[in-house]
């Protein structure tokens, strides 16, 4: 049986686990998305707290993805399902493209515009969301193309600890020593990761133009 | 708003100093500026110049002395509200690059809360004002030249009708020939608005052809304050060498004898 027999027998299961695999990596980014730009934001108004946040958010990128799944098992709620602890783990490795770039693209923000803003009197409040967000849309939108793309990765590895997704192939296949099986879990997450660059790296480049420095 | 007779003054320094980190930016100022009046800092960079225009909008408070706006101290104002009586121009404009033309220049009004139809005659008032095409409102500032941003500059700062306007080398990055142009509209402008104007430049011939006085500064501190009139003719040191340094230029005669 080659690969796309495989595909078209297994249809039900494969397109079962492409939908799963794409909840646990889309509400995983979210949730990052909801605590890292915030995240991000928070540090470049209070800058002592940028470094203690960058370098947290550093470590956990560092650890080993499989040995955070194993770290998080043991916690309450959380290690009851293997989906929930699956989304925190993936939403934490999320956390570090979100924040950073979010910082990075306020402050490249031109401060003369900042400055003449504030100097026309907008508030901290105004500045923000008609100034400084904004201007700096396109370098967030950018740490959420790559926040994403890591998601769909190493959502694969979810599998191991039971949540799903395409990753039950690729461990299946392993298992089996079967190639065509790995594939058809590596393959769709491959074009599922691929999808998802192309169209963010699009609205990217669509709000990059917007605001563009005069 | 009702000003005490005893401030006639719009901006007020009284002995006003500011220290950053043990350094004196600014040194025991004492200056007035009444309405109507256009007041020039001259100097070079790192004089005290734009020091001096931000503790007009409260962009910093005075670490001694007091600076009075309207004649009230700036720390007892709202900052926010302080800002919005205070038109801002700053060189190339200081724009919103990702705001239309037309956004940029009803900034003020909008975040005041003035209905839409208001805003948009504003709008269009302002860009006959300052001399721009009404179709350049849609476009953005990158499509604009130099002169044009500047001018949307000086529109934007005017949209609520500030009693003051304060200009930090605002035609500092024009060519001669822009610049020139935007000189002298700028002072027709002012002989129509008579409001309290302080502008910042290090151009000589500039502060010869706009101000009614000019106060040069130097490492921090002022030097003279003097009508124009009586600046060319001062014998102070520093005006001298000011004097000197500009009179190589062809046209400086012609042009200081037509300010005068």
């Amino acid at each position: 049986m080659n690969f796309l027999q495989f595909m078209i027998a297994n249809r039900q299961q494969v397109l079962d686990l492409t939908l799963e695999h794409i909840t646990l990596a889309g509400v995983a980014t979210l949730l990052a998305a909801l605590v890292g730009i915030p995240l991000g934001i928070l540090i470049t108004r209070v800058p002592q707290l940028s470094k203690p946040v960058l370098g947290g958010a550093n470590i956990i990128q560092t650890i080993p993805s499989l040995a955070l799944f194993g770290f998080l098992l043991p916690a309450p709620w959380i290690g009851d399902r293997g989906s929930r602890l699956a989304i925190l783990a993936l939403a934490l490795y999320a956390l570090l493209p979100l924040i950073r770039n979010t910082y990075a693209g306020i402050r490249s923000v031109d401060p003369a515009v900042v400055e003449a803003g504030r100097a026309m009197g907008l508030t901290d409040l105004q500045l923000l969301f008609q100034v400084e967000l904004p201007l700096a849309s396109g370098v967030i939108v950018a740490g959420v193309r790559i926040a994403t793309v890591l998601s769909i990765g190493v959502a694969t590895i979810a599998a191991a600890i039971g949540a799903g997704g395409l990753g039950e192939f690729i461990f299946r296949g392993l298992a089996m020593v079967n190639n065509q099986v790995i594939l058809a879990g590596a393959i769709p997450a491959a074009l599922l990761a691929l999808s998802a660059d192309f169209i963010l790296g699009m609205l990217e480049r669509r709000l990059g133009s917007l605001h563009r420095k005069s | 708003m009702t000003i005490p007779p005893s401030h006639a003054s719009a901006i007020e320094f009284d002995h006003a100093s500011f220290r950053l980190n043990g350094r004196a930016l600014l040194h025991d100022l004492v200056l007035s500026v009444k309405q109507g009046e256009t007041v020039v800092l001259l100097g070079r960079s790192g004089s005290g110049k734009t020091t001096t225009l931000k503790l007009i909008n409260r962009l910093l408070l005075p670490t001694a002395g007091q600076v009075r706006v309207n004649g009230r101290r700036t720390a007892d104002w709202d900052p926010i509200r302080l800002r919005r009586s205070i038109g801002y121009v700053i060189q190339d404009g200081g724009l919103f690059p990702h705001f239309t033309v037309e956004r940029n220049i009803a900034l003020v009004p909008r975040i005041e809360n003035w209905p839409q139809a208001r805003v948009e005659a504003r709008v269009r008032e302002l860009l006959a004002t300052v001399g721009l095409d009404q179709e350049l409102a849609s476009r953005y500032p990158r499509q604009l030249s130099g002169g044009q941003r500047q001018r949307v500059g000086v529109a934007r700062a005017l949209a609520a009708d500030p009693p003051i306007l304060i200009l930090d080398e605002p035609f500092g990055a024009l060519d001669p020939i822009t610049r020139s142009e935007m000189q002298k509209e700028f002072r027709a402008l002012q002989q129509r608005m008579r409001k309290a104007v302080i502008f910042v430049t290090h151009d000589l011939r500039e502060a010869l052809l706009l101000a009614d006085r000019i106060a040069l500064m130097e490492e921090g501190r002022l030097i003279v304050d003097l009508p124009v009139a009586e600046f060319s003719r001062s014998e102070d040191p520093l005006v001298r060498a000011y004097l000197e340094a500009f009179s190589g230029l062809p046209d400086s005669t012609a042009i200081m004898r037509g300010s005068a």
